[in-house]
C-alpha cells in the first residue's frame, strides 16, 4: 500500500494527471471520513447493544424493576431499542449524504486548480 | 377434517393474489435487465416494502412469536438483531456495493478480484446459504398448512407452496416479484397488528400481560383461574390458563439468561450462577451472528440494485428499518399473550402443532366470546403466514436462480450465449432450484423455524460478511485471502452448527449427544459459531492478503475510487453490456 504522499507530491501528481479525482490524496481522505462516521454510528449503537447483556448479567434486579408492567430489560430489548437503531441510521444518511455532496464538489474544485 | 372456512378463503384469497400480481407483472418483464434487477427502475417506496416484505420471512412473522412462547426473553435478541444488521448493512456496504455497480455479489466477488475462479467459490456460497434459508421457509408452509386443513400431511403443504413460487419466479423473474413483495408487506404488518390490536383490547395490555409472569422480584402468585390477586401496582386482572407442567416457569421465562441460551450449560448439570456465564457467551455469539449475518445475506443485498441511484439507496434502507422495526414490536405479543392464553400448546405432540403455529392458533380463542371474529382474524393471521414464506422464498429462489443463470450459465458455460437464451435458462433453472428447495423442506419437519435461520445468518456472518467489509474498506484484500478466509471460516461455522443439530435430534447421533454434554463451552461454541468464526476469517483473509501481496490487484486504487466516489462523478462500472451499443 502506498505511503501517503506529501502535500507537494499531490499538486505535482495533481499537475501531471491533471485530475485531482484520480489522485491517492483524495481516495485516502474520501476512505477516511466514511469510515470514520460509519465506525462512530456503528460504535454507537453497538455499545448500547452489547451492554445491554452485561447489565442483565451485572444488575439484573435494577434490569427486572417493572415499568408499566414490563420488567425494564424488556421494554428496552423488545420496544425501546428499535427507535433508537431508527435515530442513529437517520443521523448516519443525513450526514454521509452531505458528505457525498461535499467530495463531489471537492472534485471540481481541485480540477479547477483551487 | 374440520376445515374453518373463513381460514381457508383469506389463505386461499393471498395465494391467487400473488399468482394473480406475478402473472401480470411477468407480462412487463421483457429484457434480461428486468429479470435480474427489476430493470434498476424501481422507486424507493415501492423498493422499501419489497425488501421488508421479502426480509420478513416465516422465521419473522412465525417462528418468533413461538419462540418467544417457548423461551422468553431471551428470545428477543432475534427480532432486535434482525433489524440492528439492516443497520450495518447500511453503515459499511450498502453504498460501495451499489456504486461498483455489479448484478450480483458473484459479480462484485469477480470485478473487485478480477477473478473469475473466485466467483465460482462466492456462487457456492450463495446457494449454501441460500437454500439453508429456504428451509425455515417450507417448514413454515407445512406447518400453516396443516393448520389449515387438520390432519393434511407435512409434505403436501411443502410441495404445493413450493410449486406455486417456482411458477411464480420462471415467468416474471425479479420484477415478478418486486410488486408482490411490497404488496405482502403490507398485508403481513397488517395481519400482525390488527389481531394483536384485538387480543390486546380484550384482554389486557402489553404490560399487564407481561405482568403477569412473575420475575424473581415479585410475590409469587397462585396460577389457578382468573385474576392475579394486588401483588404488584399495575393491572391484576389478566387473564391466565393454567400452566402444563412442561411449561417453563415464570421466572425463567421472563428473565435474560433463560432456556434458551443456558441449554448447553444445563444439559452439562450446571444451574443457577455457574450457568449463567456460558450463557452470556451464547447471547454475544448469538448477537454477532445474527447481525452480521444480516449483512451478509446475499437475496437481501441483491435488493440494492434495484434502485436508480446511491442516495436512493441509502433512502431505501432508512426506510427497511422503520418498516421491519415496527413490524418486530408485534410477534413477541403474540408469544407473551400465547402463553397466558393458550398454554396448551406447550404439550403439543407433534411439531407441527406446537408453538410455532401461536400467531396462527391465538386468534380463535375469540371463537368463544365473538362467534366468526376469532376464525376471521386467524384467516388473516395465515394470510400473513402465507405471505411471510412465499415473498421470502419468491427472493431466495430469484437469487439462486440468478446466481446460476447469470453466473453459471451465462459467465462461466456459455459466455456467448445471447440475452434470449439466458433468460431461457433463467426459467429453467427456477424450476431446478425449486425443486431442489422442495426436496430439502421435507427433511426439516422436526426443526425449529427460527432455529433453521439462525444457520443461515451464521454461515454469512462467518464467510459474507468479512468478505464484503473488508473488499470495501482494505485495499490490501486478496483473492487467496479473501478466499481462504470465506472458505474456512464459512464451511467451519456450517459443520459445528449441523453437528449440534445432529446431536440433538439424529437417534444414531446419542454419543456425540453426551459428548457435548460433558463440554458446556464446546457446545455453546459449536452452537453458535460466530464469535469465533468471525474473527478466524478476518484473521485468516489478513494473513493471508498479506502473504499474496503481489496478487493484489493492479487498478486497485481505481477500483477503491468506483466504491467509494460519489456516483455522481461517473466513475461507476456498467457490468451488464447490453446498455452500451444497441440503445436500451
Amino acid at each position: 500500500m502506498a505511503t501517503q504522499p506529501t502535500h507537494s507530491e499531490t499538486a505535482a501528481e495533481v499537475a501531471e494527471k491533471g485530475d485531482f479525482l484520480h489522485s491517492e490524496l483524495y481516495l485516502t481522505q474520501l476512505m477516511r471520513r466514511q469510515l470514520r462516521l460509519s465506525i462512530v454510528c456503528g460504535l454507537a449503537f453497538a455499545l448500547v447493544l452489547l451492554a445491554i447483556p452485561l447489565l442483565n448479567y451485572f444488575t439484573p434486579d435494577m434490569m427486572a424493576t417493572r415499568v408499566g408492567g414490563f420488567p425494564l430489560t424488556w421494554l428496552i430489548l423488545g420496544v425501546l431499542f428499535f427507535p433508537f437503531v431508527w435515530i442513529i441510521s437517520w443521523i448516519f444518511i443525513r450526514r454521509s449524504l452531505a458528505m457525498e455532496s461535499a467530495e463531489a464538489q471537492r472534485v471540481l474544485d481541485g480540477n479547477s486548480g483551487r | 377434517m374440520h376445515i374453518d372456512p373463513w381460514i381457508l378463503a383469506f389463505a386461499a384469497v393471498t395465494v391467487f393474489g400473488t399468482i394473480w400480481m406475478g402473472f401480470r407483472s411477468a407480462g412487463t418483464a421483457k429484457t434480461a435487465s428486468d429479470f435480474f434487477v427489476a430493470g434498476r427502475s424501481v422507486s424507493v417506496g415501492w423498493n422499501s416494502a419489497a425488501i421488508s416484505g421479502e426480509y420478513l420471512s416465516a422465521a419473522s412473522f412465525m417462528g418468533i412469536a413461538g419462540m418467544v412462547m417457548t423461551s422468553g426473553y431471551d428470545a428477543l435478541w432475534y427480532p432486535v438483531c434482525f433489524a440492528c444488521g439492516y443497520l450495518f448493512l447500511l453503515l459499511f456496504i450498502a453504498g460501495p456495493l451499489r456504486r461498483f455497480g455489479a448484478y450480483t455479489i458473484p459479480d462484485f466477488a469477480e470485478g473487485r478480484f478480477d477473478s473469475p475462479a473466485f466467483r465460482r467459490i462466492a456462487v457456492c456460497f450463495v446457494l449454501f446459504i441460500g437454500f439453508f434459508y429456504t428451509m425455515p421457509q417450507m417448514k413454515g408452509a407445512g406447518v400453516t398448512l396443516a393448520y389449515i386443513f387438520p390432519g393434511l400431511p407435512y409434505w403436501v403443504g411443502v410441495a404445493v407452496v413450493g410449486a406455486v413460487i417456482t411458477l411464480n419466479v420462471a415467468l416474471g423473474g425479479m420484477k415478478g416479484i418486486t410488486l408482490v413483495q411490497a404488496v405482502q408487506y403490507w398485508a403481513k404488518m397488517f395481519a400482525i397488528s390488527v389481531p394483536v390490536f384485538v387480543l390486546l383490547a380484550i384482554y389486557g395490555s402489553y404490560g399487564s400481560n407481561l405482568n403477569a409472569n412473575k420475575t424473581h422480584l415479585d410475590v409469587p402468585a397462585p396460577m389457578v383461574g382468573q385474576a392475579v390477586p394486588g401483588a404488584s401496582s399495575a393491572a391484576s386482572s389478566v387473564v391466565r390458563k393454567e400452566l402444563p407442567a412442561t411449561a417453563p416457569m415464570d421466572a425463567k421465562w421472563i428473565s435474560p439468561f433463560g432456556a434458551l441460551t443456558t441449554k448447553p450449560a444445563t444439559a452439562a448439570g450446571l444451574t443457577g450462577a455457574a450457568a449463567k456465564p456460558y450463557s452470556l457467551l451464547y447471547t454475544y455469539s448469538l448477537i454477532i451472528a445474527l447481525v452480521c449475518g444480516t449483512a451478509g445475506l446475499p437475496h437481501i443485498l441483491v435488493r440494492f440494485y434495484t434502485n436508480p441511484d446511491g442516495v436512493a439507496a441509502k433512502r431505501t434502507t432508512m426506510w427497511v428499518m422503520i418498516l421491519i422495526g415496527v413490524f418486530y414490536v408485534f410477534p413477541p405479543v403474540f408469544g407473551v399473550l400465547g402463553r397466558n392464553l393458550m398454554p396448551e400448546l406447550y404439550e403439543a405432540a407433534k411439531k407441527v402443532e406446537g408453538t410455532d403455529s401461536i400467531v396462527l392458533q391465538l386468534p380463535r380463542i375469540l371463537n368463544e366470546k365473538y362467534g366468526i371474529l376469532g376464525s376471521v382474524l386467524s384467516g388473516i393471521t395465515c394470510a400473513g403466514a402465507f405471505a411471510a414464506f412465499m415473498s421470502t422464498f419468491s427472493g431466495l429462489l430469484v437469487s439462486l436462480t440468478g446466481a446460476l443463470a447469470h453466473d453459471i450459465y451465462g459467465r462461466i458455460l456459455r459466455p456467448k450465449s445471447t440475452s434470449e437464451q439466458r433468460m431461457r435458462m433463467f426459467k429453467v433453472f427456477a424450476v431446478i432450484c425449486g425443486a431442489v428447495a422442495i426436496l430439502l423442506g421435507l427433511a426439516v419437519e422436526s426443526f425449529e423455524i427460527t432455529k433453521l435461520v439462525g444457520w443461515a445468518f451464521a454461515i454469512a456472518a462467518t464467510s459474507y460478511f468479512p468478505l464484503l467489509f473488508l473488499s470495501t474498506w482494505w485495499r490490501g484484500m486478496t483473492m487467496p485471502g479473501a478466499a481462504t478466509g470465506m472458505l474456512i471460516g464459512g464451511v467451519l461455522s456450517l459443520l459445528s452448527v449441523v453437528s449440534t443439530m445432529i446431536a440433538d435430534q439424529a437417534p444414531w447421533a446419542t454419543s456425540w449427544k453426551t459428548w457435548y454434554a460433558a463440554r458446556p463451552l464446546v457446545r455453546t461454541l459449536a452452537e453458535q459459531p460466530a464469535i469465533w468464526g468471525l474473527p478466524l476469517a478476518i484473521i485468516l483473509m489478513v494473513i493471508v492478503s498479506r502473504a499474496t501481496r503481489s496478487k493484489v490487484p493492479a487498478d486497485v486504487r481505481m477500483k477503491m475510487l468506483v466504491l467509494h466516489a460519489p456516483e455522481s462523478l461517473g466513475l461507476k462500472q456498467e457490468y451488464i453490456k447490453e446498455h452500451e451499443g444497441v440503445g436500451h
